[in-house]
Formats: C-alpha cells, structure tokens, sequence
C-alpha cells in the first residue's frame, strides 16, 4: 500500500495536503455503530462519501465534518476525520470559522432540511453568498425525522403530520431555488439511491474552489417513505427527472427517434420563462443547451423552477451552477497579507504605547 | 497623533496678564446637542489632559439615536472630564464646570451642577423657540435663575463664524466649527497643551485641509478669547499628578480599547492566530472596530450574519487552533446561550466579551449597567458552569482579557469577560505594560496518542484529562491520527463517544463543575489600613473607582471601613467566605437589582446587604458615601 503514489492536489483545495498512502473506503469508517433505522437513506449517502473520499487523496487528518442537529447529522460520527457535530442550525457558522482560520482543512457541512432551511436558514443563506469553501451536502427528506415526524420547510403544501393534522399551510422552499437566490457558486441536486449520479455529484462539489451546494433528495423511511418515488420508479422516472449535464441539450422523458428524451426545455421567446415541449410535434430545434458555466443565475433558477413542488415532477437534477468567484477566507488571508506588507509584521510593545505617551520617573 | 509639531504649531503660552490660580483638581462638563460634536471634544481635552500628566477619569454619556431631533431634552450629549494632580478614581460626581451649547443642554444638566460652579452658555442658542422647545417659559440667562452660578454668557457660534469669515464655508458650516472654539476656550482656562489637538486635527481631516484649518481656526480663536477677553479673569493650572504614578510610561485608554488590546496580546504571547466572530451592537462594536484595524497582527475579524454566527464562527475556529472570541452586550449574549451550552461541552477555549448595557431586551443601549452577571453565570440549559471574569477600571481591561484567556487556554472552557457601558466608553491614564513581561500563554497542542487501551493499543481519548486542570487535549485538524468527534451530545468520559448512561453523565456534569471550580484565581485582598474596620464593603467589576472614592472619604472622615474588590467571579477566590464572615457587615453597591449578592447569600450564608442602582449612571462616590456612612454608624 505504501508503495502507492500520492493523488496530486486538486485545485479546489490547493492547500490540503495530500494523503501518503492510497485510501480506501475503510480507511474513512469510524469505529462507531452506525444508529439509523434500518433502510434509512442516510447509509447510501455514507457508503457514497466514504467510498469516493480517496479518490481526493486528501490527508485524511485534513479532512473535517461539520454537522448540526437531525438524523443526518449524525454522520460526522461515522466518519474517521476530524468531526463536530454541532447545535442546531449553526453548522454552516461554525464551518465559516473553521475555514475561514483554517485554509488547509476540506470542510464539509452536513445538515438536512429542518437543520439547514428552517433554524439555520440565516446561516446557510450567508455562508453561500460569501462563497466560503465549504461543501455542504444537504439530506433533504421533506420531514422532521429525529422528533418524529412534523412537516418540514421543505414538505409539499397541504402535508398532513402530527403537527399537521388538517395539512400544513407553509409554501416550500425549494432549496436550490434558495441557493442559487442567495448567490451560491455552486449547486446541485442529487439522488440518495442513484449511487453514481451521487457520486459524480460529490467529485464536482469537491473539485469547486468556493461554496458548494448539494442537495440530497434522502428517503425517511419511516416517516415519508416513497417521498421520492416518482423519481427513482424507472418508469416514472422518465418523466419525473430532468438530468442535466454541462454542455448537453436539456432532454428527458420516454426516448424520440433520435435516442434522447421525448421532451425537451426551451425558452418562450415571449415571457422569457422556460417551457417544456415534445420533440415529436416541435422539434429540436430552441432546446437549451444546459450552462452550468453561465454567470448569470437565471436559467439555473428557472430551471429549478420547473419542478413540481407536489409531484417532483421535471426535477432537474445534476450540477445546475458551476461558477468560479472569489474565496471568502482566501480574501481574508490576502488582507492580513496586505496588512502585514503595508505595516511590517504586528510589534505589541508599539502597539500598546500608541503615539502618545508619557513618562513617570520614580 | 503625530509627535512632530512645527515651531509655530506648538503649545500656546499664556500672556501673563491674568490671574492664574492653581487648583488640586477640576471636573468639567461638555453638554449640547448630539449633534455638536461634544464626544469629539471631551476626547480632544481628554488627550490634551492625558499628555499633560494629570491623573483623569471620563464619563461620556450620550443617547442611543445617533441624531435625535436637535434642540430636545433626549437629544442631549455630554461629556464628564474629570483631572487631578493626585489619583482620582472617577469622572466626579458634579461638575465644577458646564459648558452648556444650548438650551436643552443647560436643562438636562443643570440639576447637577452645584451652586457656584461655572457655567459657560452659547448665547447664540438661546433664541425664543429653542427655549420653548425645552419648556423654558423665560430665558435662564437673563431672569435671575442662574444666579447661584458664574455664568459666562459667550456667543459661541456668532464668535466662530466670525473667526472663520476668512473661509470659503457658508454660516451654517463655520457654525459647526463651534465646539473647536469651546475647546479652545476651556483649553486656556486650564493651560491644557494644544499642539495635541491642532496635530489631530490635520491627521482627521487631511484629505479636507481647508475643514482642518478652518477647525484650528476656531479651536485657536477660542483660546485667545480667553485670553484676551475680560470675560475670563482668571485661568487655572492643575499640576501633573506625578506623584499619584508608579514610574513607567503612561498613555489615555478607554476600556473597550484596552479590552481589544488585550485580546491582541493575550493572542500574541500564546503564539496563536485571533479569531474574533462578532455582530454589531452598542457599547462593544468598537472592539471589533480596533481589532479589524491589527490584521497585521494576523488577527481575523468576521463581522457575522447575526450574534450566534459570530460565537459559531469563533468556535470553529477554535476548534481550529486558533485563539476564538466573540464580542457582544447582553441582548447577544443572550442569542450566544446556546452555543456558549455547546462550547462548554466541546471544552475548546473561547473568549466571550459582555459589555453589559442597561436591559431587559434592547433597553438601555448607550447606559451602564451590571445586570448580565446572572446570565453569564446560570444563563444556560443543563449544568454549564463557565468561569467569570470582571475588570474594575478602564485600563484594567487589558489585564482582565489577558487573564480570561489564560483561563480558557488552560483549562479550554468558555470564559466570560463582564466589562459594562461605563468601563468601556471611559477613559484613564494606563501604565503601558512590558510586552515581554506579560505571562507566558503557549499551549501544547496534542500530539499523539495518550492512553493505552488493555491489549497494549496506543490510542487518542479526546476527554482524557490533565490530572491538575481536569482540562481536555486540544487536538487540532491536521494532526496525524488525533482524527476524533466532538460534539454536543453527552460523551463517554474518556473516549468522547456518544453515551447515553446514566452514570457517565453524572461523572461528566460533576467533571465539568469540578474543573471550573479549581480554576486557579488569587485570593481577595482585604484593603483596611489599620485592621479595626467591622464594615466591609465589596464590588465587583466598574464600581471600583466610586466605591474606593466613597471608602476614601470615610477614612478621611476618621471612619474605619474595609474594602476589598471582585475581579474572579467563577470560581470565586478560595478565601472569599472567610474574609466575609469575618467583617459584622458586608456591604455590596452593584448596579443590578442585587445578583452578585444573591450569588453571595446562597454560597456562603452571608447576610450581604445590597445597595443598589439601575438608573443607567455609574455610582457617585457621594452616595455610596452615605450608604457606608450608615453601615458603619450602624454596627458600632
């Protein structure tokens, strides 16, 4: 095993070090027992994680999860980094400090829906809009798991809970909607079940140099069991699941003649919105080419916009923004940089005395 | 403020003509509108007074609107100046001067001024409508009202527009011009040094010259008015209070930048990275304001979303390694509690600076007020013991930020600095510390493994304690093999695994109350100079300088009292039941409603009696005078 080669750095983390030996994924398991309910979305999520962790070949000990209050949130326990699992909501807070102290480290910020868009909805908002390099993977389940069962900011309207016993009455959010109105640099959405396209996910979460957002759509199995039916039913599926991938025309649905989907987005020339066609009686012709590139924000929120917040129906799902911007805490560190050029470096005994002192003789 | 001052630009001399008279020590009031600059020139005579060597102590006092509507009672500012050629303990109780820049100012403070003091007036102000709006039914300067006092009735704004006709500014902006004036005035009737002034002035104002000029116009047009006006017969000389010093070099500092200073320090001399996560909030943003100006220091400020991101951003990076506070009042504090729950389960070090305000909710935000000491000691859910520390004087915060952090990097717990509104804002000669002498705070960072487990395994336990402190290791990410996970759920002692059993959570509450109970804080010193008192009186925190005032003045009065002063307030200091139980009295001035007393009464079953104000103002040395007047009248 020693004998192996070290993975280069990748660019997004150009200060952790790398890891001596090759990893594996049970180098990342912790000694603990895991405690979620048999069937729980959250094992794939970590079977996923600790499975594509070696291929960044990061210093294991440079590696740190951050989690707040949930079930999910659970899962720096499981894993063999450095981990916090914190207070509710304040997980992204706290991962600012981190990296923001701490450039070396790869952070990572686990929290689900109630955790992240309900009590730490002032928090997340703000760590993506400064673009701290943080990962965040958020297991959104679209319900209160841990207290057993209330509707989340994230459940469809009319949801009957225990809370919820005539429906609930809140709008959703829809968190990558959230995420790319609050200036994120990065986001996508992903599958609990859909193993590669969550992995492929992750690589592209950790290969981005700033905040990155990534939603998990997770099954509670006992609390909202089958809320993501209608996207992971093959059949369903089809019509259901919007995946996007950089570069690509923005297809789905059941096959054309051409061997891609059926239907296709394209923009109404008229309103701007974006609108969903059959490419047997329209043609291909006007269908996005999906930019994950793109500065502006807009067709990526548009897109995520086409989801159906009952049926999930024409979920995007995949990396809808990709954008490069500057590192909060890499500005930080270019400041007290500068400070230290344009002043020297910090000398407390002049500091103290300031400019204007007096003298006592005994 | 440079220290190079052209020939011409230097101190100003007095003339020779006029009566100088030389006085111990002086208290003077700047009073105006919020508006008019009166903070900026209680600052200015402060440095003048500073620089001069007079022992002194400020009290600004200003309302929470930044401009209140001109010309009304709540819109008034002031500023205390109190100066000595001895060592004074605080601002004065009342003024010997006032300079009252209008009607609402000379209302508002008038009550406080006693009979013969002197009373400077800009006349310009005192028009029929600015009387009206403060219910003045006649004029005090000329309906006999004011007889008791000397009054100067000087037009202050017509003088300075006056002065500065020579420039290109219209009436209304020369007319701002006229608080440099009343500075220069009071700067001759004090024979304060100038070139401090005139210096900072061109250094505040460098990209404006002609608003420089313009300011040392009028700041020096005032001085010659006093000097050539028959206005001001007499001006006053209040020697250098060499003899109230230890030998050393001294400067001015207020509290919250001596607190900020200390921070530094304290970061410097544990050769760690300061990492200050903090929100906004009046009285303590000028400590985030100063340490955002250090960044050469390798300090990083992080101004939050909101108070608990700022105590979350302080923690992680704690967690991190580096030196983590968060400066608040008590509004944030009380946003902070949770975290503050979390920090002290995670045992990291951190820093939490209270400069408490006057409350509940938003209440009093620019007053003083000592009434978040309960908060910082009980205010969390479960057991969550966190040590308490209170400095007593301006100054003093310097050395109190450096022991709390001496405390939290020894023992890695959360400490509580309680400063309050009055500390922070006022102002005293500092004795500048030796950088070099200041205490060593290097910590060891762990390294390696630290137990062995029964088949002869070397491993990491995050809990396993120091057997002195009971503090846990401190393993930073990047360490090698120290890979573990904290958190909030109760862990198993030890390993730091999640543990739900009954007898480990009992272990682990009592562990925690135990290291904060043996933090190692010195012993309270009894001050009571010939041993006979029976009184003793105890403070904790700001009252310092107005109860070692009032306690002088009972020694003075031939009155045997003994003081002795709090700055440890968890754990308290070891000897501290015994020397209450020993006085037939214990008398205690906070400004809450009696917490430290209550803390007192139920830990050592003394019968503490509470003397007690809430009225926003710091202790006048006269009442509590009379309060341990009684005390002491009282057991004898």
């Amino acid at each position: 095993m020693s004998t192996d080669t070290p993975v280069p750095p990748r660019p997004a983390l150009p200060l952790v070090p790398t890891a001596d030996t090759r990893q594996s994924a049970k180098d990342f398991k912790s000694d603990q027992e895991v405690r979620w309910c048999p069937g729980c979305g959250d094992y794939a999520v970590l079977a996923a994680v600790q499975g594509f962790l070696p291929e960044l070949g990061l210093a294991r000990e440079n590696i740190v999860f951050i989690s707040g209050i949930g079930c999910s949130s659970r899962f720096p326990y499981y894993m063999n980094t450095y981990g916090m699992h914190s207070i509710h909501g304040r997980a992204p807070a706290i991962a600012t400090g981190l990296a923001a102290a701490r450039r070396d480290l790869s952070v990572w910020v686990v929290t689900g829906d109630g955790d992240a868009l309900s009590i730490g909805g002032n928090h997340l908002i703000h760590a993506l809009r400064r673009n701290v390099n943080l990962k965040i993977l958020l297991f959104n389940n679209r319900i209160y798991g841990l207290t057993k069962g209330q509707y989340s900011p994230t459940s469809e309207p009319g949801k009957i809970t225990k809370s919820t016993p005539m429906g609930s009455l809140d709008t959703p959010f829809n968190p990558v909607s959230l995420a790319l109105g609050a200036e994120a640099s990065f986001v996508a959405r992903t599958i609990d079940s859909d193993r590669k396209h969550l992995t492929g996910v992750l690589r592209a979460a950790a290969e981005h140099h700033g905040s990155a957002l990534v939603e998990i759509y997770q099954n509670c199995n006992i609390f909202n069991d089958g809320a993501f039916e209608s996207l992971k039913d093959k059949e369903q599926a089809l019509e259901a699941v919007i995946r996007l991938e950089h570069g690509a025309p923005i297809r789905f649905g059941a096959p054309a003649a051409d061997g891609l989907g059926g239907k296709g987005v394209v923009r109404d020339p008229a309103t701007g919105e974006l609108r969903v066609i059959e490419v047997a009686t329209e043609g291909t012709d006007g269908i996005l080419v999906h930019d994950a590139h793109a500065d502006s924000p807009v067709t990526a929120f548009a897109l995520s916009r086409l989801a159906d917040p009952h049926t999930l129906h024409r979920t995007p799902v995949g990396v809808l923004r990709s954008v490069q911007r500057p590192v909060y805490e890499d500005l930080m560190a270019d400041q007290v940089e500068r400070a230290v050029e344009q002043h020297g470096k910090g000398d407390l005994a002049a500091l103290l005395a300031g400019n204007d002192t007096w003298t006592v003789k005994g | 403020m440079t220290t190079e001052v052209d020939a011409d630009q230097g101190s100003r001399d007095h003339g020779g003509a006029k009566d100088v008279r030389r006085l111990d020590r002086v208290i003077i009031r700047f009073a105006g509108d919020s508006g008019d600059g009166m903070q900026l020139t209680g600052d200015r005579f402060t440095s003048e007074t500073a620089s001069l060597g007079n022992d002194l102590s400020t009290l600004p006092n200003f309302p929470a609107e930044i401009r209140a509507p001109a010309g009304t009672l709540p819109g008034v500012s002031s500023f205390q100046l109190h100066f000595a050629d001895h060592d004074i303990l605080t601002p004065g109780d009342a003024p010997n001067v006032l300079v009252a820049m209008n009607p609402a100012a000379l209302k508002a403070n008038l009550p406080d001024l006693p009979r013969g003091a002197e009373l400077i007036v800009n006349t310009d102000e005192f028009g029929s409508r600015a009387l009206a709006k403060v219910g003045y039914e006649s004029n005090p300067l000329e309906d006999g009202s004011l007889e008791g006092y000397a009054l100067h009735k000087v037009p202050l704004t017509t003088l300075t527009v006056e002065a500065l006709k020579g420039f290109d500014l219209t009436r209304k902006d020369a007319g701002r011009s006229k608080n440099m004036f009343a500075l220069g005035l009071l700067s001759w009737m004090y024979h304060r040094p100038t070139e401090g002034t005139e210096a900072f002035l061109r250094s505040k104002f460098a990209k404006r010259p002609e608003i420089a000029e313009a300011n040392i116009t009028a700041f020096r047009a005032g001085w010659n008015f006093g000097e050539t006006t028959e206005e001001f017969a007499v001006s006053y000389e209040v020697a250098p209070a060499a003899s109230a010093f230890p030998a050393g070099t001294y400067r001015n500092i207020s509290g919250n930048l001596a607190l900020a200073y200390g921070l530094i320090a304290a970061a410097q001399r544990a050769d760690l990275p300061l990492f200050l996560g903090s929100y906004p909030i009046t009285p303590a943003s000028d400590i985030l304001h100063e340490l955002s100006r250090h960044k050469n220091f390798g300090v990083r400020t992080f101004q939050a979303e909101d108070e608990i991101a700022g105590i979350g951003a302080a923690l992680g990076a704690a967690f991190g390694g580096a030196l983590g506070g968060t400066t608040t009042s008590g509004p944030g504090v009380a946003l902070k509690s949770e975290t503050i729950g979390l920090a002290v389960s995670l045992e990291l070090p951190l820093l939490i600076v209270d400069i408490q305000r006057g409350g509940p909710s938003t209440g009093l935000p620019t007053k003083t007020e000592q009434a978040d000491l309960l908060q910082a000691m009980y205010g969390r859910n479960g057991e969550a013991p966190v040590p308490i520390i209170a400095p007593a004087t301006p100054g003093d915060c310097f050395a109190a930020a450096v022991d709390a952090a001496r405390i939290a990097l020894t023992y890695r717990t959360p400490v509580f600095l309680l400063s309050d509104g009055y500390l922070a804002n006022g102002s005293e000669p500092w004795r500048v510390p030796e950088a070099d002498l200041l205490p060593d705070l290097r910590v060891r960072f762990a390294t390696g493994p630290n137990h062995t487990l029964a088949d002869g395994t070397e491993v990491f336990w995050p809990y396993k304690r120091d057997e002195t402190t009971l503090a846990r290791p401190w393993a930073v990410p990047g360490t090698p093999g120290l890979e573990h996970r904290i958190g909030g759920i109760e862990k198993q002692d030890g390993t730091g695994n999640i543990s739900y059993d009954p007898a480990n959570h009992e272990l682990m509450v009592r562990t925690r109350q135990a290291k904060t109970d043996g933090i190692e804080v010195p012993d309270v010193v009894v001050d009571d100079p010939e041993g006979r008192a029976r009184v003793l009186v105890l403070g904790w925190g700001s009252t310092f300088g107005p109860i070692t005032a009032a306690v002088r003045r009972i020694r003075r009065a031939g009155g045997h009292i003994a003081q002795t002063h709090l700055r440890h307030l968890n754990p308290f200091p070891a000897n501290l039941g015994e020397v209450l139980r020993s006085y037939d009295r214990v008398v205690l001035p906070e400004m809450n409603l009696g917490q430290l007393a209550t803390l007192l009464r139920a830990r050592y079953l003394v019968d503490v009696r509470s003397f007690t104000q809430v009225n926003g103002m710091p202790f006048k040395a006269e009442q509590l005078e009379t309060a341990f007047k009684e005390a002491v009248d009282d057991v004898h």
